[in-house]
């Protein structure tokens, strides 16, 4: 059975924005309909996976899907004692150890490294501390900003020669700020610069939360059974400015707009209901 | 093996029919010498037996020996997976061993020397030094970076800085510099056993220097507190506070006090940050001079950093400026020349001495 990382399913992939059309949808191969067939569990990736992350909103966002209640990140995000860090952290540095959340940073590039070294440490524990049951996977997620940084390719190289339980992931949402992606890299497809140290690289639909999924399923297996790193690059945008003092003011509408028809909230909702497999009412409590 | 030593010893002495003295003390079980190298090598030996979660990283440490040959037989006993040779990739493996320690991991990661931690130091700042306040505790990072720090010989501008005051300026990290085999010893037990990230700056040209050491020194629960000087000569006319080398300078400066009838008090520091201001205190407000001496840069260092405390705190007491010592404010020049005028010498202690005593210094 043809995987996500069968070379054929991404040869012919046409990158966003190629330099012409900037109305070109990807051309994600059908995994979806492989996925209808199994589990409807929800996204479970480790007991203790850890997550560590970049910047502001986004160290937020990871933060609530690892668990931590979204009061305590609030309060911390308003500098209160109540907060997950007792207002010491802020947005851009939220930490659980509860949660085995490792942490947001907010140097570019500065989390890989870390993500890196929780990998090397799930390995130790399991082959050199013989801890029984140590099986976590770590998921470092950044930006495509982080990916010109001189750490990123480091860890590569690190995590595929010691075969690290480790996927990288990298938003991909073109921009860095007011830095368009392809002004900024001279071979802008992200995911062909994992086999280049020896990993497999993967392209995703990020706007279709069902592929992402398969596709973090499948590189979550290979972490456990101790097939290596993953390089996942997920396609996205990002619907508004870095933060509120960015003007926003150097990115075409038109191409706002071709993704803001593609939210993947919207869509997962227009899919859910499609399939009969929530109502509205549902949707409407969540 | 001790028998036949001394059996050869016994012989050699009686051809030269020495007093029975000194046939006598060369047994006594208190004067071993230790290398530092040697003292580094057992404490992280010691230590890495002691708990399975310490491990090396760092360039040349495992198959190479240790690039000063600190790590010297480790790899054979403990095995690759703890003791890791890394790539050249500072910032890399710095933040690797970082996020290690942060899930749970005792790393000890060489810098083959502190100038090439200048590449990592985000990591040690931002990812282990802050992060215990920023996650209110929850994470704590037991991590050691180690390495020779500050001037070797002849090895230019780029290899030879001392990041003493760099690091020592940080909250959130503890950072300790050896003299003895006995500081080198029991500082390094006490960083690797400590839960909070440790800066442990060695000096290359102390390696191969060996100190007398007592069988508690070599005993493999020693350790010594962090944060607290040691009084390596008590003295009553003027305290020079040294760290590293300079305390060897700061002895020798004050055996030639001695002859001129001026009693220093040499403090050998120990411990950068926490800095132990009770005991400097204490031992100027005893003196009321003090002489600081670093090889490092003079702005914004660590003899500033005392001269600051005195002034706050015993004022009253001093009967004289501070007098500073500190390496040449210029990169470290490469001739050989050059590079003795551009670090203090005990001749500059002296003379920084005799001021503070107001005696005439030729």
């Amino acid at each position: 059975m043809a995987t996500a990382f069968s070379p054929s399913k991404f040869a012919a992939q046409p990158f966003p924005l190629n330099t012409t059309s900037q109305n070109n949808p990807l051309t994600i191969p059908t995994t979806a309909s492989a996925f209808l067939g199994s589990t409807r569990k929800p996204i479970l990736l480790s007991s203790s996976s850890n997550l560590n992350l970049r910047r502001g909103s986004l160290t937020v966002v990871k933060a609530l899907s690892k668990g931590i209640p979204a009061r305590a990140i609030l309060s911390e995000l308003l500098g209160k004692a109540t907060g997950c860090c007792r207002g010491q952290g802020g947005s851009m540095h939220i930490f659980s150890r509860e949660h085995n959340m490792l942490g947001g940073f907010a140097f570019i590039g500065e989390g890989i490294p870390i993500g890196t070294g929780a990998a090397f440490t799930s390995k130790y524990k399991r082959e050199v501390l013989k801890e029984a049951d140590c099986d976590h996977v770590t998921l470092a997620f950044f930006g495509d900003g982080a990916c010109n940084n001189g750490q990123f390719y480091e860890c590569l190289n690190m995590a595929a020669l010691w075969k690290l339980p480790i996927v990288f992931v990298v938003e991909n949402n073109l921009w860095a700020i007011g830095m368009s992606h392809l002004r900024a890299t001279s071979v802008p497809p992200i995911y062909k610069k994992g086999p280049a140290f020896g990993m497999p690289g993967v392209h995703v639909d990020g706007m279709d939360v069902l592929k992402v999924r398969e596709v973090a399923k499948e590189a979550i297996g290979r972490a456990r059974r101790g097939e290596g790193p993953t390089l996942v690059e997920c396609e996205t945008y990002r619907f508004r400015g870095h933060s509120l003092a960015d003007p926003d003011k150097l990115r075409d509408p038109a191409e706002k707009a071709h993704y803001a028809a593609r939210d993947p909230i919207t869509a997962l909702k227009k899919y859910l209901i499609d399939n009969s497999l929530a109502s509205e009412a549902d949707l409407k409590a969540i | 093996m001790l028998g036949i030593v001394r059996q050869k010893m016994l012989e050699q002495s009686l051809k030269k029919i020495p007093p029975a003295v000194s046939v006598l003390r060369s047994y006594s079980s208190a004067a071993k010498q230790m290398t530092i190298r040697d003292a580094l090598n057992s404490a992280l030996d010691e230590e890495m037996s002691a708990d399975s979660k310490v491990f090396l990283m760092g360039e040349e440490v495992g198959e190479y020996q240790g690039a000063y040959k600190i790590t010297k037989g480790l790899l054979d006993k403990y095995g690759p997976e703890r003791v890791l040779d890394t790539p050249i990739t500072e910032a890399g493996f710095t933040g690797v061993a970082v996020g290690a320690a942060y899930y749970g991991v005792k790393p000890v990661v060489e810098f083959m020397t502190f100038n090439f931690s200048m590449q990592a130091i985000d990591h040690i700042i931002n990812s282990a030094a802050k992060t215990n306040y920023m996650s209110s505790g929850q994470i704590s990072v037991p991590i050691v970076f180690r390495g020779p720090n500050g001037a070797a010989a002849g090895v230019g501008a780029q290899h030879s800085q001392c990041y003493a005051a760099w690091y020592a300026s940080c909250p959130g990290l503890k950072v300790l510099a050896p003299y003895s085999s006995e500081d080198a010893r029991g500082l390094l037990k006490a960083a690797i056993r400590d839960p909070d990230p440790v800066v442990f700056l060695e000096n290359e040209l102390l390696y191969g220097e060996s100190f007398p050491v007592s069988d508690e020194v070599l005993d493999s629960s020693f350790c010594l507190p962090i944060g607290k000087a040691k009084i390596e000569r008590k003295g009553k006319d003027v305290t020079i506070a040294a760290y590293s080398k300079m305390v060897g300078y700061a002895l020798k400066a004050a055996e030639t006090l001695e002859k001129d009838g001026i009693d220093a008090e040499v403090i050998n520091l120990r411990s950068m940050r926490p800095l132990d201001r009770s005991m400097i205190n204490a031992s100027v407000r005893k003196t009321s001079r003090l002489v600081t001496v670093e090889e490092a840069f003079p702005q914004h260092g660590v003899g500033a950093e005392i001269c600051a405390s005195i002034v706050e705190e015993s004022f009253a007491y001093l009967d004289a400026p501070v007098e500073r010592i500190a390496g040449a404010d210029v990169p470290m020049p490469y001739a050989a020349n050059l590079e003795r005028m551009a670090v203090p010498q005990v001749e500059d202690i002296v003379r920084a001495a005799k001021r503070t005593c107001y005696r005439s210094v030729s």
